[in-house]
């Protein structure tokens, strides 16, 4: 059941919503930020934190808490907090709109966040492009310095906080999280072999927690509900999997858009419920469930789980599409949950071009490190262009399964992965036609990935 | 002539340097301030951040070339990014493409002879469910149609 919420979106659409002033009024107001640091100990923050189950809003779902407790007092190095606002990911949506109409709760949340991993300096890393997200978050950092809720008294307590916004230039990788370290250190966002994790050797060789932008901004209402509370909002609490978050639609659905829900909503309740359905009424091809580097769902698909003691028994025979999206069920699904930002593609939409539009992304963006991820996605990306293009052979189609293959396992970062998984997906559940460029029954001339009744689809043939 | 910072940038660049541990933090900051008044990192710029940050100029070489943000050469007075990337290619990002090259004249990677406009694609911008979407500058432009398109162009041409 679909359950809105408004926990991280009062202010969205308020006029000037991104104040102080309306986020006193409409949401936590750094209360939660003034009792964590005036009442409790640090200990008692990551307790409570655990009781959140906020899973990483990141990609990985890595519970938050937890993460926060791999952080132990070093007797002379500092702590630092490092916020992911790179927002990368391929149909990922959801940060901006906290960063451009929620500022407030960015801060307040770094605030508490600091606190439980005992660091006095958040960075949060923004991706360039995002300017007006640049600015509301240091407009929400001045007024909260005026306020004395940063500084190095907040609140009237001894904890210093700073909150520093760090612009990314244009690096799809330094969303990984020890690429990003190497860039706010100032150098080429390169990914780092683990360990060392960043929590023992993170920035400037200190310990260090990097958390997306979402999973600190949704401490402040936590906190104030009660982070148990907050966890069983979810329809997946017992599942670990709790509280409320910023769903992303986009892609063929009569209204694209950010909303919040407790979290376990299902893809066709989005896609119907909240997204009005796909353009023109049509049918869906497929999904790609939470950013492009999670596989591919279609709709035809359905769990297979007859063993009672699987956790994804409930669903079992059931759609995929009709599973409640969590952390745990879309493993259970054959896929990731990702950023839970869902780009859905219409019927009629050619999945070879689409293929190809993702294995260009990943070529353009690795980083070039590991041989593997360089030359693999270099080669997915050449090999899907011949085949679009007519040129390929079945042996390129079969080809396409081993260099994804042999890029799985032998990467330094994820990258690699995210490159990967996404193509064998594609690869699998689309092989007919792929093969059918091979054998001419379809042509490029003819592939589209707009639908013709949309806005640009009548301009051109794509 | 050597490069060197307008005095408000360099008001702007004392004030990071309390922000971070290290000088070769402010790498990245600093040569952001430097190419907002450069319009591209030139040689002298790479010099002047080395000696600033006192990094070798190797490095901060290696680091503008690794981002795809940092102009390597100069650029038009304008920078039209149109995002690329799947969810917008769904919305008609190729079209968009097409339909801005068309109008100007020029492929994506070039610049108007007039110096005004570089147009270029981009990935994934975060704004997926506004799509198609392009970037001008540093505004964000959303929801685009053949009409919004062609005022934005229009605008840029007489600027
Ligand atoms: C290639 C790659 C790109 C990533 N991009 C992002 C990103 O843009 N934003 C983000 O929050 N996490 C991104 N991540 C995940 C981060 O590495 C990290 O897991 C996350 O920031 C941790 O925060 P969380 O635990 O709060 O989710 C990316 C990971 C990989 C491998
Ligand atoms: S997997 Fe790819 S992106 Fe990651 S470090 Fe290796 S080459 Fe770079
Ligand atoms: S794909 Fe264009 S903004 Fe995400």
């Amino acid at each position: 059941m679909l359950k809105h919420t408004d926990l991280l979106t009062k202010v969205y659409g308020v006029p000037n919503g991104w104040s102080l002033a309306a986020y006193e009024q409409h949401a936590t107001g750094y209360r939660s930020a003034k009792r964590v640091l005036t009442s409790m100990t640090t200990e008692q923050c990551v307790a409570e934190a655990k009781k959140a189950n906020i899973r990483g809003r990141g990609g990985a779902g890595f519970p938050m808490g937890v993460k926060w407790s791999f952080m132990k007092p070093h007797p002379t190095k500092p702590a630092y907090l490092v916020v992911n606002a790179d927002e990368g990911e391929p149909g990922t949506h959801k940060d901006r709109t906290l960063m451009e109409q929620n500022p407030h709760a960015c801060i307040e949340g770094c605030i508490i966040a600091c606190f439980g991993i005992g660091a006095h300096i958040a960075y949060i890393y923004v991706r360039d492009e995002l300017h007006l997200s640049k600015q509301r978050l240091n407009d929400a950092i001045n007024e909260a310095h005026a306020k004395g809720y940063l500084g190095k008294n907040p609140f009237g307590t001894d904890y210093a906080v700073e909150v520093v916004v760090h612009s990314g230039a244009g690096a799809y990788i330094c969303g990984e999280e020890t690429s990003m370290l190497n860039s706010l250190e100032g150098k080429r966002g390169e990914p780092r072999m683990k360990p060392p994790f960043p929590a023992q050797a993170g920035a400037f060789g200190c310990p260090t927690t990097v958390n997306n932008l979402e999973t600190v901004a949704a401490c402040p209402v936590a906190f104030e509900m009660g982070c148990e509370e907050f966890s069983k909002l979810s329809a997946l609490h017992h599942m670990n999997d709790g509280g409320v978050r910023l769903y992303g639609l986009n892609g063929h659905v009569n209204k694209p858009c950010v909303v919040e829900l407790a979290c376990g909503p299902t893809i066709n309740e989005l896609i119907n419920d909240v997204g009005g359905g796909v353009l023109g009424g049509r049918g869906v091809m497929c999904v790609i469930p939470g950013g492009s580097s999670t596989p591919i769902l279609r709709p035809s698909e359905t769990v297979n789980a007859p063993d009672e003691k699987s956790p994804m028994h409930a669903w079992h025979g059931k759609s995929v599409f009709d599973v409640p999206l969590g952390v745990d069920t879309m493993r259970g699904c054959g896929t990731m949950l990702g950023t839970c930002c869902i780009t859905v593609l219409a019927d009629g939409t050619d999945p070879v071009m689409a293929l190809q539009n993702l294995m260009y992304f990943y070529h353009h963006e690795s980083c070039g490190q590991c041989t593997p991820c360089r030359e693999g996605s270099a080669w997915l990306d050449r090999t899907v262009t011949k085949i679009l293009d007519g040129h390929g052979t079945m042996a390129d189609v079969g080809s396409l399964h081993d260099i994804a293959n042999n890029i799985m396992g032998n990467t330094i970062c994820a990258f690699g992965e995210g490159t990967a998984m996404p193509a064998l997906a594609f690869i699998q559940k689309f092989r007919k036609e792929l093969e059918a460029y091979v054998t001419g029954e379809k042509k490029r001339k003819d592939a589209r990935l707009t639908l013709a009744d949309d806005v640009w689809g009548s301009v051109g043939a794509r | 002539m050597p490069f060197a910072l307008t005095p408000e940038r360099e008001t702007a660049f004392q004030e990071l340097q309390s922000r971070y541990p290290t000088k070769m933090a402010l790498c990245l900051p600093l040569l952001h301030l430097a190419q907002d008044q450069n319009g591209y990192v030139s040689e002298d710029v790479i010099a002047f951040v080395a000696q600033r940050l006192d990094l070798s100029s190797a490095h901060v070489k290696g680091v503008v070339t690794f981002y795809t943000l940092y102009n390597q050469k100069p650029v038009g007075k304008h920078q039209v990014w149109v995002c690329r990337t799947l969810p917008c290619a769904l919305r008609g990002a190729y079209d968009v493409i097409e339909h801005c090259e068309k109008k100007l004249g020029i492929k994506c990677g070039e610049t108007t002879s007039d110096g005004k406009i570089t147009l270029r694609t981009a990935e994934c911008l975060a704004s997926c469910g506004t799509a198609p979407m392009m970037q001008v500058d540093k505004e964000y432009f959303e929801n685009l149609t053949p009409k919004s398109v062609d005022e934005i162009l229009q605008k840029l041409q007489r600027s």
